[in-house]
């Protein structure tokens, strides 16, 4: 797909990163563009960003559809903006897994605190594809700490494992529930609280907030909790009502993550995860190539006419794949 | 569901007493070729009869003709001020004030969003400056003025209310309506200002003032004709319509107002589109569930809280481009259908606006239709004329049945509560989403070419888009900014200060009435984008949820 | 090989300018882009053209998409080929709503690079976003 005119237009890679780096938005914009997209541009941006990362903190937002993330993502970016912290969201909304296409809304609620404060927010659909979004979001992830942004919020809806996997490989994950009791045992269910670095109680001002915490509390105490409890935030995410409390506790939890030398362990779960989905992707097209081969057919043929047994014919298909 | 069958000879009886009683027009009620026929036809309950299935008057048309009622408004104050003389003088007495977008929104001529809007869709009111030449040498207590506003009704109420009473005028003296519905304002028009919980505390404060110092006045026009127009289903409409009276209900019975004193000053507006049968089903649904709620949850003792008056308009949003012409004939359809269903006003849509603001000679085109109605096809001489068929039973019974599903989702959205309701399916956008819905099964369904638009995907020769439309110059944006500098700079800044920060207070204070501060504001000339502003600061500002 | 390259779904921002609420076309035609394999990143109601830049610039968008109701097409469009202009943005301004016909050559001359009318089909919508970026492109 061609790209439209602009002054980006024609630029190489490494122009655009050094403009990137230099605060130009709109060449964020692109970068990220080109590392979500994947190809030869993506591998030169890799090489270029990898070296500059390491800075940011991570921080994973994710809970139920209807918590209210995205107002109180927008609030919480906001609020770090305003005492003068470089924020970047990376909001992730599905894909129609026929068309492709998507609506990406959540920046209607986000703006609304942030227009004009230097957030930066980006919109990613899940773009159907398998593990499409666990490649492209630690690639825009890596993006947007190299070009200098010290918190980076990922928010996505904690509902598909590759969500879950998502918020769970940030620094530091926040599962944000509302009050009533359903929607903590639901959490617990998708396996969201084992996630938790921290819990947010949002809309607070509902009834049933205190109960939301006893029953956290509860779960908790069930739990192996010798490393780290999370702690229970209540929250108002329209009113921007415990945003402060939120932020001290997402620092508290980036503190024990370095004191306890975790921060090292997390990247590494990180790395092993993208790792892991990046191989199996490679993997996958491979072996899909293998079984398209001319000898990968006569392997399928051999076996289907009971001519060589299921053993012998994976010992053929991988010396296919693994030649020597 | 249906009405329960009562004793027909006794309910015709008390019918035909009431009937007798009525006035009558002085007309000859027979047909065009001379044969007379009956009030009305078929069995109990009749019109005028619970639960108003028929009709909310025994006589209906052959008493009064439903109002012909064109809502009009444009350009600057005083150019408003001038077509309303002109009304008067050739008796009218009836107001109906378009204001602009920027009005409607609570926002300045002169502030970013207003431009290229100021004065274009209606009259724009910056400051009681402009109110006063609005109703420049008009006796306000002789008239009965309505007023098509939202989100920031209480600054407007206000602002009508200094006028008269700087004119010598009392307050209980003034009659009118404004529409102040503004739970349909985040369902489906959006022009809302604040979030929805200050948006009812400011209604029902106004809700209070007038019930106790302006007997004349109704403070809420219940309106489905927006929501409809958005894209909702008839039923939608109709559920959504009727759910949110009884959250303002609910709200009313909450602030300590009685039933049966709140009930009868509501009124309604529906809209009337094409399918012809689902319309007047609905129509009689709408009052006979009104009629139903009132009595049987609310408690509504006296008669006049149960009967639904409605204004009806046709519906904007089913005019194509696309030969504009043949939109005389969707109008007429849409109208009869309104004057079939029973309705007690009625708007008929201009055929060229689907283009742009009517031009003079389409709003007459659309006069005359209802004229044609009203006087030449006989239609107002039968109340109901379409009751007992059974067709139309079985669609007001199923309008009703579809309804009922949606009430029952509602109150239980709030636990037991419409009003609580209303506010959680504002909250999770379960309105806009399912009106969003319908509007896109709608769409897919014309494209699909299983719905036939004439003129848009069948029937399309003979576009020659040869018409005339109405053009609305820069000159009135630069008068009103003129204006709003002059008043600006001849007022005491201080004594607005002093009002705004006075609103500010009673605002934050839950139990206070906010009604005099408002008029105390307006008064001091403060305009109404200073006063939203403040109010912003204690309220905030709604931002939509995007439900796509 | 392996191919990693994702193809890159053309994105459009979607907004009303103004005070104007009348957003049902402008949400029937982001659910007909998002049939027709687009990304649409969504603004809503009661935009300015600093915002729309702001969103097209960080969201990287091919495309803007406006819709009005109220008259003010001229004024508006304007104003956001002169933001479009001002930031270098070099993507298509797309228009839908009532545009009466004396008025769309005044907007083509302006620069807008499709206009879309009541009734127009899914198709149209798609097509048209698709020309105007590939003649930009």
């Amino acid at each position: 797909m061609n790209q439209p005119t602009s002054g980006l237009r024609g630029l190489p890679v490494s122009d655009i990163f050094t403009r990137a780096c230099d605060g130009d938005r709109r060449a964020i914009g692109r970068v990220l563009s080109i590392a979500e997209r994947g190809g030869t541009d993506s591998i030169e941006l890799g090489e270029l960003a990898h070296k500059l990362t390491g800075n940011a903190h991570v921080v994973g937002i994710t809970g139920a559809p209807g918590a209210g993330k995205s107002t109180l993502t927008g609030r919480l970016a906001a609020t770090l903006a305003a005492s003068g912290r470089r924020v970047a969201v990376l909001a992730i909304d599905p894909s129609s897994p026929v068309t492709g296409g998507a609506i990406l809304g959540d920046r209607i609620r986000m703006d609304e605190h942030n227009y004009g404060t230097g957030t930066f927010i980006r919109s990613m659909a899940t773009r159907g594809q398998g593990g499409g979004l666990a490649v492209a979001v630690p690639a825009a992830i890596r993006i947007l700490d190299a070009v200098g942004f010290e918190i980076v919020i990922v928010e996505t809806v904690g509902v598909g494992q590759i969500e879950i996997d998502i918020a769970g490989t940030a620094d530091t994950t926040a599962i944000v529930v509302t009050p009533g009791w359903g929607d903590a045992v639901q959490a617990n269910k998708a396996g969201l609280l084992e996630l938790a670095d921290v819990f947010v109680v949002n809309k607070a001002d509902r009834p049933g907030a205190s109960d939301s915490r006893r029953d956290l509390e509860l779960m908790l105490d069930l739990s192996d909790t010798s490393e780290w409890r999370p702690d229970i935030v209540l929250t108002v995410g329209t009113e921007g009502d415990g945003v402060d409390d939120l932020i001290t506790e997402l620092a508290r939890h980036r503190q024990h993550l370095a004191d306890a030398g975790q921060l090292e362990a997390r990247r590494r779960r990180r790395a092993q995860h993208e790792l892991r989905v990046r191989a199996g992707d490679a993997l996958a097209n491979r072996l899909k190539d293998a079984l398209n081969s001319a000898e990968g057919q006569s392997i399928i043929t051999a076996m289907a006419s009971g001519g060589a047994s299921p053993a012998s014919s994976l010992d053929r298909l991988l010396d296919e794949l693994y030649p020597n | 569901m249906a009405d329960a069958p009562g004793d027909n000879t006794q309910a015709r009886e008390e019918w035909q007493e009431a009937f007798d009683a009525s006035k009558m027009r002085d007309v000859d009620f027979q047909t065009m070729s001379g044969v007379p026929v009956d009030p009305v036809y078929g069995d109990a309950p009749y019109p005028g009869q619970y639960p108003y299935t028929r009709g909310v008057y025994p006589s209906m048309y052959r008493s009064r003709l439903w109002t012909m009622r064109m809502f009009a408004g444009f350009g600057t104050a005083e150019d408003t001020n001038g077509r309303f003389k002109e009304l008067l003088r050739s008796g009218g007495t009836g107001l109906s004030t378009a204001f602009d977008m920027p009005t409607l929104m609570g926002r300045d001529s002169d502030h970013d969003w207003a431009l290229g809007e100021v004065g274009k869709a209606g009259v724009a009111i910056d400051t009681l400056a402009d109110m006063e030449d609005l109703f420049a040498d008009i006796d306000l207590s002789g008239v009965s003025t309505s007023m098509t506003i939202n989100g920031p009704s209480p600054i407007l109420m206000a602002m009508y209310v200094a006028v008269a009473e700087n004119s010598g005028v009392e307050r209980s003296k003034l009659g009118g309506t404004i529409q102040a519905d503004i739970l349909k304002e985040y369902q489906a028009q959006k022009e809302y200002i604040f979030p929805p919980r200050p948006s009812m505390r400011l209604i029902t404060d106004m809700m209070k003032f007038t019930s106790a110092e302006m007997p004349r006045w109704h403070p809420i026009s219940i309106s489905g004709y927006h929501i409809r127009e958005a894209g909702s289903t008839a039923a939608q409409e109709l559920a959504f319509t009727l759910g949110n009276g009884f959250a303002y209900i609910e709200a009313a019975i909450e602030a300590g107002l009685d039933v049966d004193d709140f009930a009868p000053r509501l009124s309604f507006f529906f809209n009337s589109h094409l399918d012809f049968f689902e319309e007047i089903g609905k129509f009689r649904a709408a009052r006979r569930i009104w009629a139903r709620w009132l009595k049987e949850r609310y408690g509504a003792k006296t008669e006049k809280a149960l009967l639904m008056r409605f204004h009806t308009q046709t519906a904007g949003v089913s005019l194509t481009a696309q030969q504009p012409e043949i939109n005389i004939a969707r109008v007429a359809i849409q109208a009869l259908a309104g004057v079939l269903g029973g309705t007690q006003s009625l708007h008929t849509d201009s055929f060229d606006e689907a283009l742009a603001l009517p031009t003079e000679k389409a709003a007459r085109i659309a006069l005359r239709t209802q004229q044609i109605i009203a006087h030449e096809t006989g239609a107002a001489n039968v109340a109901d004329p379409l009751g007992g068929s059974d067709y139309v039973e079985w669609m007001t019974d199923e309008m009703e049945r579809q309804a009922e599903a949606i009430f029952a989702h509602i109150d239980n959205l709030g636990d037991g509560s419409m009003l609580e309701g209303a506010y959680a399916g504002i909250d999770n956008g379960y309105y806009v989403g399912e009106i969003a819905d319908a509007a896109y099964r709608f769409e897919r369904e014309i494209n699909a070419g299983r719905r036939i638009v004439v003129g848009v995907n069948d029937f399309t020769e003979g576009d020659d888009s040869d018409n005339d439309t109405l053009y609305i110059g820069a000159e009135v944006e630069e008068y009103q900014l003129k204006r709003l500098g002059d008043v600006k700079q001849k007022r005491d800044a201080e004594a607005v200060q002093s009002a705004l920060n006075n609103l500010v207070a009673v605002a934050s204070t839950p139990d206070q009435n906010t009604m005099p501060a408002f008029i105390d504001a307006v008064k001091a000339y403060a305009t109404e984008g200073e006063i939203v502003d403040a109010l912003e600061g204690v309220y905030g500002t709604y931002v939509e949820k995007a439900i796509i | 090989m392996s191919d990693t390259t994702n193809e890159k779904p053309l994105r459009i921002v979607l907004a009303k300018l103004g005070l104007d609420g009348h957003d049902r076309g402008l949400k029937v035609v982001a659910r007909m882009l998002r049939d027709g394999g687009l990304e649409v990143i969504y603004l809503g109601l009661r935009q300015t053209t600093d915002q729309v830049i702001a969103a097209v610039e960080q969201e990287d968008a091919d495309a803007i998409g406006i819709s009005m109701l109220n008259g003010g097409h001229l004024a508006l469009s304007q104003k956001m080929i002169n933001a479009i202009n001002e930031a270098e943005a070099g993507v298509p301004l797309i228009v839908g709503g009532i545009v009466p016909e004396a008025d769309v050559e005044k907007l083509n001359e302006m620069g807008v690079a499709a206009i879309l009318g009541p009734g127009s089909s899914s198709e149209d919508c798609v097509a048209s976003v698709r020309a105007a970026v590939a003649a930009l492109a």
